[in-house]
């Protein structure tokens, strides 16, 4: 009994030792592994300007951390766009990136150790820690000049919370686009619709062409715990488009109901084309097959030829599969979402914004960086594989690596665009992270009528 | 030597007596029904492993396209395609290496069983055979801290840490682990402890050995198959762990765990390369497992046998 627990002990510290010993290998490799931890560096920096940071005084060995949502491999093209500033400065920046950031981020401001910059990636999340936290500091007057000079007056509101202005936005995603096969469309004989009854005709005319599974759409909202998100764009879309920018404010704050007559049309809208079995859902099933198929996937039937259409944000073009090409001539491109005529150009917007936390003069000088022109630029040249856009009005479109990312900023910065941000990042997050997505994914996985979920979601609102 | 031999008729009988009771549960589990049952429930116990294990191996469109399921039918066809493309991609496809995060989770994990099992056995023996006063007080409170949900006590201890300046560092982790862990490590070593006759401890007594003396070379030995099961246990929560590491840890302390969970991408795009990460990630539990499974099982009967 005794002779055989000894021999265990012996194999379990044998055991432990060799465990420890692999733990040292390993750890040597880690080491030279430090040594090499460069950042992509066949990738041509962007010059800019350095004297505009000379005002903070030599921040020379400094370091400012940065926590965010972006995690590789955007973290990447993310990182090497601070490296114009860190060689002008010597400033270190540090980069945190978490997919958790969300929750992460007011624990560590409640325990008393927060970040020095959050990139927070709504503005609903930039309001929550104002409101209840008192935690991000007013945006120094360094960056309130940058973006008065560089952004659109309605970007600076969403960084605004009760007339203070905070957080200065960063890096824009455009919603209002379709995914479709140029090359489908030319064999077809078929154009890019220019107006909402052109698409719904196109559609009409599509569905009465085409035989077995192969649909005019094909839409996924299916998103794990945010299932229903991509719906939510759908509808907001269509309620810029049917009931106009002013009606959207009111129904976002809150003034008119969210089961309003004007909303419900709107919703009738989306209904038309998402609701028609013999619209969608383009080799994937049919109407309840929308709640069910992964929003990353859902365009892929665009590449079997089973579907026409997809409407997606402009990040989807990172969302094909490897060794798909997206461009005017190539396997998949976008058009802008039609409005009720060619005058009005409603955009479905969404975006990041940088909040500070201290104010130490080396967070100043990179909060300014990253509002100001430079960054954008820096960037978009840093960002060889496209997929990136701002809204920043200093960008150069020249210097964004692919067609789509030009169609992109230039949606957004065409004077007759009135851009709406993501109405869902603006609602409080008992609907606009809960009831709207559930709400959505009923009304396809369910058939529930649209007047159903619409009250249903006003009986939510706090 | 004459003391030993009177150990001998004390061990055997628990001994005899395990073996009986396997013989019964044997004789009741050899019917047909059972046997069939442990089978069918063994499978289907097995089925979502084997499909994550093949999907891991499967390249990204099929994985989007088609179930895992389908490679049998592809296979039998002749069509089967494999690639070790995800694992590539989940080990080397970002500047930040695996490696490192390997090596942080056995940076982290090590201490994090070694220390609660430390101070547990010394409080457990504290508990069991030192009569102080308010003693089953104390011990009732221990146990009771069992009931405190970890997550309320993230941001509290956060701040504690933040204000005593170790923010940052590896001690974070290992003190969180450390306190999560110790009031069930001390109830369960507690409960062996006590579980050791009497008469042994009062006769090392009687032969002049001090606590010190009867820990080491009394309890200790006797206890190898509590600690190994508990060290599991331990090793297989911390390893698995990724809210603490989340919360308390940063840059520099993030495990395996954490790397992992970004696998996916920031839309949560690349879900396609997850299977892949589990299955890195779950080498070392299942070697640890594996290697250290008998006292495993030994562990659980002891405290099966105690009530």
């Amino acid at each position: 009994m005794r002779i055989q627990k000894f021999g265990g002990r012996r194999r379990g510290l044998a055991l432990a030792a060799g465990v420890a010993s692999t733990a040292l290998v390993l750890g040597a490799c880690a080491d030279t592994e430090d040594g090499s931890g460069g950042d992509g560096g066949d990738v041509e920096a962007f010059e800019i300007d350095c004297s505009a940071y000379e005002e903070f005084g030599d921040l020379e060995g400094t370091t400012v951390s940065v926590y965010t949502t972006i995690v590789e491999p955007e973290a990447e093209t993310q990182q090497a766009s601070y490296e114009p500033f860190e060689e002008c400065t010597g400033v270190e920046v540090e980069y945190e990136a978490s997919r958790e950031m969300e929750a992460q981020l007011p624990v560590r401001v409640q325990a008393g150790n927060p970040p020095d910059i959050a990139i927070l990636p709504q503005p609903g999340l930039l309001n929550t820690l104002v409101t209840e936290y008192d935690a991000v500091l007013p945006a120094p007057e360094s960056v309130e000049a940058n973006v008065d000079e560089f952004w659109e007056p309605v970007w600076k509101e969403y960084g605004t919370v009760d007339g203070t202005f905070y957080a200065a936005p960063l890096g824009s995603n455009v919603k209002s686009f379709v995914w479709y096969s140029p090359s489908m469309f030319a064999d077809a004989g078929y154009e890019v619709p220019e107006t909402w009854d052109d698409l719904l005709t196109l559609t009409e005319t599509i569905a009465g062409e085409t035989e077995g599974a192969a649909k005019p759409w094909c839409a996924g909202i299916e998103s794990g715990d945010a299932t229903g998100w991509p719906a939510t764009d759908w509808i907001e879309d269509m309620v810029l488009r049917s009931a106009g920018p002013d009606v959207y404010d009111q129904w976002v704050n809150h003034e008119i109901p969210f089961d309003d007559p004007a909303i419900v049309e709107s919703f009738d809208m989306a209904g038309e084309i998402l609701k028609n079995p013999d619209y969608v859902n383009g080799g994937l099933g049919g109407v309840d097959s929308i709640a069910t198929a992964s929003w990353t996937d859902a365009g892929y039937p665009i590449l079997e030829g089973n579907c026409w259409m997809h409407r997606a944000a402009n990040f989807y073009a990172t969302q094909w599969p490897e060794g798909t090409e997206v461009g005017p001539e190539g396997d998949v491109y976008a058009f802008y979402l039609p409005a009720e005529t060619t005058d009005e150009k409603p955009v479905l917007v969404a975006g990041e914004f940088i909040a500070a936390f201290t104010d130490r003069p080396e967070v100043e000088a990179f909060q300014t960086y990253l509002s100001s022109s430079d960054w954008a630029n820096a960037k978009a040249v840093a960002t060889p594989a496209g997929g990136w856009v701002s809204a920043n009005l200093g960008l150069d479109p020249e210097n964004l690596a692919t067609d789509f990312d030009q169609l992109t900023v230039e949606t957004l910065q065409d004077p007759a665009t009135v851009s709406r941000f993501d109405g869902s990042d603006l609602m409080p997050a008992a609907v606009g992270t809960d009831s709207f997505w559930s709400g959505m994914t009923e009304w396809f996985a369910s058939d529930r009528s649209t007047e159903r979920v619409t009250s249903d979601i006003e009986q939510s609102w706090p | 030597m004459t003391t030993t031999t009177p150990q001998v008729p004390t061990v055997r009988p628990p001994a005899s007596g395990i073996g009986s009771r396997a013989r019964k549960a044997r004789k009741a589990l050899t019917s047909p029904w059972a046997s069939t049952l442990a089978i069918v429930i063994a499978v289907l116990w097995t089925v979502p492993t084997v499909g994550l294990l093949v999907t891991s191996f499967r390249p990204e469109l099929d994985i989007r396209t088609s179930g895992w399921w389908t490679v049998f039918g592809d296979a039998f066809a002749g069509e089967g395609v494999f690639s070790l493309r995800n694992y590539e991609t989940a080990l080397y496809g970002s500047s930040t290496n695996m490696i490192e995060f390997f090596v942080n989770s056995f940076v982290v994990t090590l201490p994090a069983v070694f220390i609660p099992i430390t101070i547990a056995l010394l409080a457990a023996y504290g508990f069991a055979w030192i009569d102080f006063k308010g003693r089953d007080i104390l011990f009732i409170a221990v146990f009771a801290l069992q009931v405190v949900p970890i997550q309320i006590t993230l941001v509290p201890l956060l701040s504690a840490y933040v204000d005593l300046g170790i923010n940052g560092t590896f001690w974070t982790i290992w003190l969180s682990h450390s306190i999560f862990a110790l009031p069930l490590a001390i109830f369960l070593l507690h409960n062996f402890m006590k579980d050791v006759p009497r008469s042994l401890v009062e006769a090392a007594r009687v032969d002049g050995a001090g606590h010190v003396k009867i820990f080491f070379q009394v309890m200790m030995p006797l206890l190898t198959p509590a600690i190994a099961a508990f060290a599991i246990f331990q090793f297989l929560w911390v390893w698995n762990d990724l809210l603490v590491a989340l919360v308390m840890g940063d840059l520099r302390t993030f495990p395996l765990t954490v790397r992992i969970a970004e696998l996916a991408g920031s839309r949560g795009g690349d879900w396609h390369v997850l299977s892949a990460g589990a299955f890195i990630s779950m080498v070392v539990p299942v070697i640890v497992f594996l290697a250290l499974q008998r006292y495993f099982v030994r562990g659980m009967l002891a405290g099966a046998v105690k009530g």
